[in-house]
């Protein structure tokens, strides 16, 4: 069996400022990452981002995603690509999955920063070729410059609806309505009005119905919501699209920490279940660790400074003291609370509460 | 279909490649995954669903769902949406025989 000093799961913005501060600690790191590339969500995030300047606010996604590999890639971190873990086990052992070949590895600390993955919405025909994920359509029209339809119709009204709606647009496709369950948008207002301005109809009370097609996406039905989110009869209308792009949130991708039986919660606040985790980011698991979007959906800003925490405590417990471990530890922490604060970040502290990390 | 004209992103073309899919040959770009490609070339459905044989598109395009699992050059049950296109690929709806226990 290999045998790794720390293996890091997953190279989003989480996974690659832990691998960054686990190796500045001395670690000799191995990252999986499923994907051909690295960068994990940002990679096709054209926009730039809201947050504090110490997490590159201002910048886009994309930009970040460069700014962070290339700081990996500085430091010996050993970088597996197109390698899925598809299992962990007792003793810190992962089974991993790359060029049609299995192999176990074996580390004296994991750290999983998977992040998460697009929920599903129930409607009929919800499978119909041309009902894709927001993330999906902008990982096609983004990263690979091809587009998924010539109208589309959005359903979700949170940030990722309307910015990836605003995306649409911007890469010349027509977004026909943008519909929203709840009596209101659940995004910044900001980014709302923008596609108001763009001619986008954004429909407040209302879902999809049912979806209609002879082998792919032709039109959907919607129906009116009560506000019991009863549907409203004869209430219906058809919208013809080829196009359908469900954004009604994500879920962490929890599967290996339950493999592994990881204590979990189910946390509504925070998408679904996630590990309880001791203050350094410690699963119930020893020397397994969890940061980022696995451990509550939440922003690449916080993903990043979480990274770092897992990274400098995966290194710590193993007699690995960064030379600015004071000072970063302090600063990190501080920087969460930045972030966390305010209206905006009432949800997540209220969900990261019942996993007992306390923000008030 | 391909974006035209983008403010913010350059789609510098790079190298054209062939592939066939279901035996007819298509073109797509070096960096494209094959699902990506796939859709340029209007294709929606990747394959059928196991029982009720209903048609299958990509979902997630980041290895979650398996919605996009094709036969790649004989290898079934392929992820379209993080496999790169190569030239000459032969990209299957999947037919992989598959055996339910009730
Ligand atoms: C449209 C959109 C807009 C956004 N806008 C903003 C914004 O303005 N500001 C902001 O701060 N945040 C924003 N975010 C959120 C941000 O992108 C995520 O919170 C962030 O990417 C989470 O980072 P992560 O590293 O935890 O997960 P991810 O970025 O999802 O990375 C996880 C990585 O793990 C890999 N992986 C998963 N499972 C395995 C496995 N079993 N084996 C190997 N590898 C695996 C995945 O392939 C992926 O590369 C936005 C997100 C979206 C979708
Ligand atoms: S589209 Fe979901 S795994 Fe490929």
């Amino acid at each position: 069996m290999i045998e790794k000093e720390l293996v890091i799961i997953g190279g989003g913005p989480a996974g690659l400022s832990a691998a960054k501060v686990a190796s500045e600690a001395g670690m000799k790191v191995a990252l999986f990452e499923r994907s051909f590339s690295l960068g994990g969500q940002l990679i096709k995030q054209t926009h730039k981002f809201f947050g504090s300047e110490s997490q590159y606010a201002r910048v886009r996604g994309i930009e970040i995603a460069d700014i962070l590999i290339n700081e990996t890639r500085k430091h010996d971190v050993e970088i597996f690509l197109n390698a899925t873990v598809v299992g962990l086990y007792k003793d810190n052992i992962i089974t991993v999955y790359q060029d049609e070949k299995y192999f176990k590895v074996k580390a004296k600390a994991i750290i999983i920063a998977t992040g998460a993955s697009e929920k599903f919405l129930a409607f009929e025909n919800n499978d119909l070729p041309g009902i894709y994920g927001a993330g999906a359509v902008q990982t096609l029209m983004n990263i690979h410059g091809v587009l998924p339809g010539k109208e589309v119709v959005m359903v979700g009204s949170g940030n990722i609806g309307l910015i990836v709606s605003y995306q649409l647009i911007q890469a010349g496709v027509k977004v026909k309505a943008l519909v929203e369950a709840a009596g209101h948008i659940g995004g910044y207002l900001v980014h709302a009005s923008k596609l108001r301005r763009l001619g986008v109809d954004i429909i407040t009370n209302t879902t999809v119905k049912r979806a209609v097609g002879n082998g792919k996406l032709e039109r959907i039905v919607t129906v009116k919501l009560d506000d019991k989110w009863q549907e409203i009869e004869g209430s219906e209308e058809v919208i013809e699209c080829d196009a359908l792009c469900i954004s009604v949130g994500l879920s962490p991708l929890h599967q290996l920490l339950s493999m592994g039986n990881a204590n979990m919660l189910y946390v509504n606040e925070l998408g679904g279940l996630v590990p309880i985790k001791t203050c350094d980011y410690e699963t119930s698991i020893p020397h397994v660790y969890a940061c980022g979007d696995v451990t509550g959906i939440e922003e690449a800003s916080s993903a990043m400074v979480e990274g770092k925490i897992a990274g400098l405590m995966a290194a710590k417990h193993l007699g690995f003291i960064h030379p600015n471990y004071d000072s970063l530890e302090a600063e990190l922490n501080q920087q969460l609370c930045v972030l966390r604060q305010g209206p905006c970040g009432e949800k997540i502290r209220c969900g990261l509460k019942k996993v007992g990390e306390i923000y008030d | 279909m391909r974006v035209d004209e983008h403010p913010i992103l350059d789609f510098k073309h790079k190298e054209k490649i062939a592939f066939s899919y279901n035996g007819k040959k298509m073109f797509g770009y070096v960096g494209d995954t094959i699902a990506a490609a796939l859709v340029d070339n209007g294709v929606m459905q990747f394959s059928k669903s196991v029982i009720h044989e209903r048609p299958r598109g990509f979902y997630c395009a980041i290895g979650n769902c398996g919605s996009c699992n094709m036969t790649v050059n004989g290898i079934e049950n392929v992820k379209t949406c993080l496999t790169l296109l190569e030239e000459n690929m032969i990209v299957e709806s999947d037919k992989a025989e598959v055996i339910i226990n009730d």
